[in-house]
């Protein structure tokens, strides 16, 4: 349906369901004798809700989610195609946004933001295009990046192949602890698969990424090198997102390839069932 | 848990042979078959090598004493075994363990206490039973309630006399998974003691004004993250007709509660729970608020994305204040910045992170507490909640300068 049908329909919503918590509020207190019921303060304030949906079209607030939550997808798409164990992308700084709808289609973020390469600690200006698709079927966001050349060009491939080197012909990594574990520590040797593990991660956050998420990797549970016949390195990683809008942490296995020529290519993913700590626990961390 | 059974041994045996094992390395040999295997095997026989083997079967693992690391190495490089190194120092391993089970005894007094690290709630709480045992006059400790599980609300006091001053609130910990913040709570609490008298600012303010810090208003929480689970976020109340735990404590205040941005199922991060101030936790604070009568500055200390943010979170209504808490925020946040450059954004809450309702500020803000912020520290994604320990005592001090702001604000303009 139209946007602004749906809006109405929100707003109509919104209304009754302020309504119901007028007339049913006091009833919903618990039965705890001792507890005085507060009042309910400002329900007015819930038919100003409807506005809220509304979403910020123009010249945006950098400093505002919107804008904000737009960029973080540009991260994502950066360290999915262009990450690696020695280069990994953070959004420094949103400068400048603006939003626009596209007919029934969905809606298009213009952005200026500086980006940064953790690992060098190099920073550039990028202008991004992000377009939110809309529907019922959650489509991923469609990403393009320009002006950002340099930063994308660093070179990290000596140590790249270094590492490719190493663990096709010898080693083999199977993680004992979390990464970073609880103090936030990670061994030396096992941060270029954190790094991995992020960038394996930027492809389910760019996919699940909307205008009402913001998704970082939280921690990596676990990663596995299988064996491979090809002249991949091939993994197995249980990684736990963090999505600050709804605070929840979805926990996800991804399955996928990397070589310092392919770069990293996801293969399988699954995401495991939310388990809500009721009283069997998972082991300890 | 296998590797601390592994490391135990080992600590047995240089504890008993009183063996030195620097440099000594543990390898996890990975044979792909019993030829490999068989090679691997070969190896126990050279007895100059002097391997040890504590796992016989695959994956093989064996303590390589220096001397023989790149003969070793060599041989299996030779043969395509497959392998990778579990513990690259034993001897270091062994050093850390026992450094961290001398640690895990509680420090002497607030000087040798390791502000560089994370502490377990008892460890927390001994520290602020040190720290008003140092300080008497300064320093005191009050017990407002108790969590769900029975566990005291503890809320230092830092007052140089006088009879319910105006004060100011600090809370730390809310959020049981934002573990630099409870850190930062530890440090500020000794800033207090250490600046009283040498600091012009901290000291001109504590000579009119009290100042309340709660550093763990989630314990139960908190206690969960080192025991279970590092990413919880809510308290532990037993949710009736589900099996899931927990209410988010910033969802719980009465100030649009049960609004859009919260929710309203307790299988959720953010699930209000079953009444405004239904949990004992906030309860607690409410009722010392209502009976101090006279905080005129509350500040809310939250993790992660580097933020400085003014009510409201549960409507786009702007607080009347707006403009004069805008620009304490922008102050504040230039002072944060001018001690390693650390960014970060300010504005209300709804604006700038997300809706979310029953939150704490909005509430005392509502209440008539004018200078009423919640800080959102270090980082903005990278490491997130779990930000190394490293960072703990950088993150405080940057922290410290933009309370030392709003504090200094709210000292010179009383109402």
């Amino acid at each position: 349906m139209g946007l602004r049908r749906a809006i109405v329909l929100f707003a109509l919503m919104e209304v009754t369901w302020s309504l119901s918590v007028t007339t049913i509020g006091p009833k919903t207190v618990s039965t705890d004798a001792s507890a005085h019921p507060e009042p309910a303060e400002e329900n007015t304030e819930q038919k100003e809700a409807a506005e809220e949906d509304v979403m910020a079209t123009g010249e945006l607030n950098p400093n505002h989610y919107p804008a904000q939550r737009a960029a973080k997808v540009v991260q994502h798409y950066l360290n999915l195609r262009h990450g690696s164990p020695y280069k990994l992308f953070g959004l420094k700084e949103v400068h400048s946004g603006n939003a626009e709808e596209v007919a029934d289609s969905g809606r298009k973020y213009q952005l200026e933001i500086s980006v940064h390469e953790i690992i060098s600690n190099t920073k550039e200006k990028c202008s991004a295009e992000v377009f939110f698709p809309s529907g019922a079927k959650q489509l991923s966001p469609q990403v393009q990046v320009s002006s950002c050349e340099e930063i994308l060009k660093l070179d990290a491939k000596s140590e790249e192949e270094a590492l490719y080197q190493q663990y096709k012909t010898n080693k083999t990594v199977r993680t004992e602890k979390r990464l970073p574990d609880s103090y936030g520590h990670i061994d030396p040797e096992m941060t270029p698969f954190w790094h991995l593990s992020i960038v394996a991660s930027s492809f389910i956050m760019l996919k699940e990424s909307t205008e009402n998420t913001l998704y970082n990797m939280a921690q990596v549970a676990n990663i596995t090198q299988l064996a491979t016949e090809n002249d991949q390195l091939k993994f197995d990683c249980h990684v736990l997102l963090h999505d600050m809008v709804s605070q929840e942490i979805p926990q996800w296995k991804l399955l996928f390839t990397w070589s310092p020529a392919e770069g990293v290519k996801v293969l399988h993913t699954e995401q495991l069932p939310h388990v809500h700590e009721s009283e069997k626990q998972a082991k300890p961390n | 848990m296998m590797k601390k059974l592994v490391v135990f041994a080992a600590l047995l045996v240089a504890v008993l042979s009183k063996e030195d094992f620097h440099g000594h390395q543990v390898f996890r040999i990975v044979p792909k078959d019993d030829v490999q295997l068989a090679l691997v095997r070969v190896m126990e026989d050279i007895l100059d090598l002097e391997l040890d083997f504590w796992r016989w079967v695959t994956p093989v693992d064996v303590r390589v004493p220096s001397h023989s690391l790149q003969v070793v190495k060599s041989y299996m490089e030779r043969h395509s075994i497959k392998y990778f190194t579990m513990i690259k120092d034993l001897q270091a391993l062994l050093d850390e363990e026992r450094r961290q089970m001398k640690s895990a005894a509680p420090a002497g007094n607030t000087d040798s206490f390791d502000y560089t690290n994370y502490h377990t709630l008892s460890q927390i709480y001994s520290f602020q039973d040190m720290l008003v045992a140092e300080n008497p006059k300064l320093v005191s400790k009050t017990v407002i309630g108790h969590s769900v599980e029975g566990r005291p609300l503890n809320v230092l006091k830092f007052s140089t006399g006088g009879s319910n001053r105006p004060a100011i609130w600090i809370d730390t910990g809310i959020h049981a998974r934002e573990w630099v913040t409870q850190a930062s709570g530890i440090v500020f609490a000794k800033k207090i003691v250490t600046e009283y008298g040498t600091d012009s600012v901290l000291t001109e303010i504590l000579n009119r004004m009290d100042i309340f810090l709660e550093m763990v208003v989630n314990p139960d929480g908190y206690h969960f993250t080192h025991t279970n689970n590092r990413m919880w976020r809510k308290n532990r109340k037993q949710n009736q007709d589900s099996s899931c735990v927990g209410v988010d404590l910033n969802r719980n205040w009465n100030a649009g509660f049960g609004g859009r941005g919260s929710s309203n199922n307790p299988c959720t991060e953010t699930y209000h729970g079953t009444r405004a101030h239904s949990e004992p936790e906030v309860k607690s604070i409410v009722k010392f608020v209502r009976s101090h009568g006279n905080i005129k500055a509350f500040i809310s200390i939250h993790s992660y994305s580097q933020m400085l943010l003014y009510p409201y979170g549960y409507t786009r209504k702007p607080a009347k204040d707006q403009a004069e808490l805008d620009q304490v925020a922008q102050k504040a946040v230039t002072a944060l910045a001018s001690l390693y450059g650390t960014n970060y954004r300010y504005g209300s809450i709804i604006k700038t992170i997300y809706q979310s309702s029953g939150g704490s500020i909005d509430w005392t803000y509502n209440k008539g507490i004018k200078y009423s912020y919640t800080f959102e520290l270090r980082d903005t994604g990278h490491f997130g909640f779990i930000l190394p320990a490293n960072q703990i005592v950088p993150t405080a001090n940057e922290t410290w300068l933009a309370l030392k702001v709003i504090m200094d604000h709210t000292l010179k303009n009383p109402y």
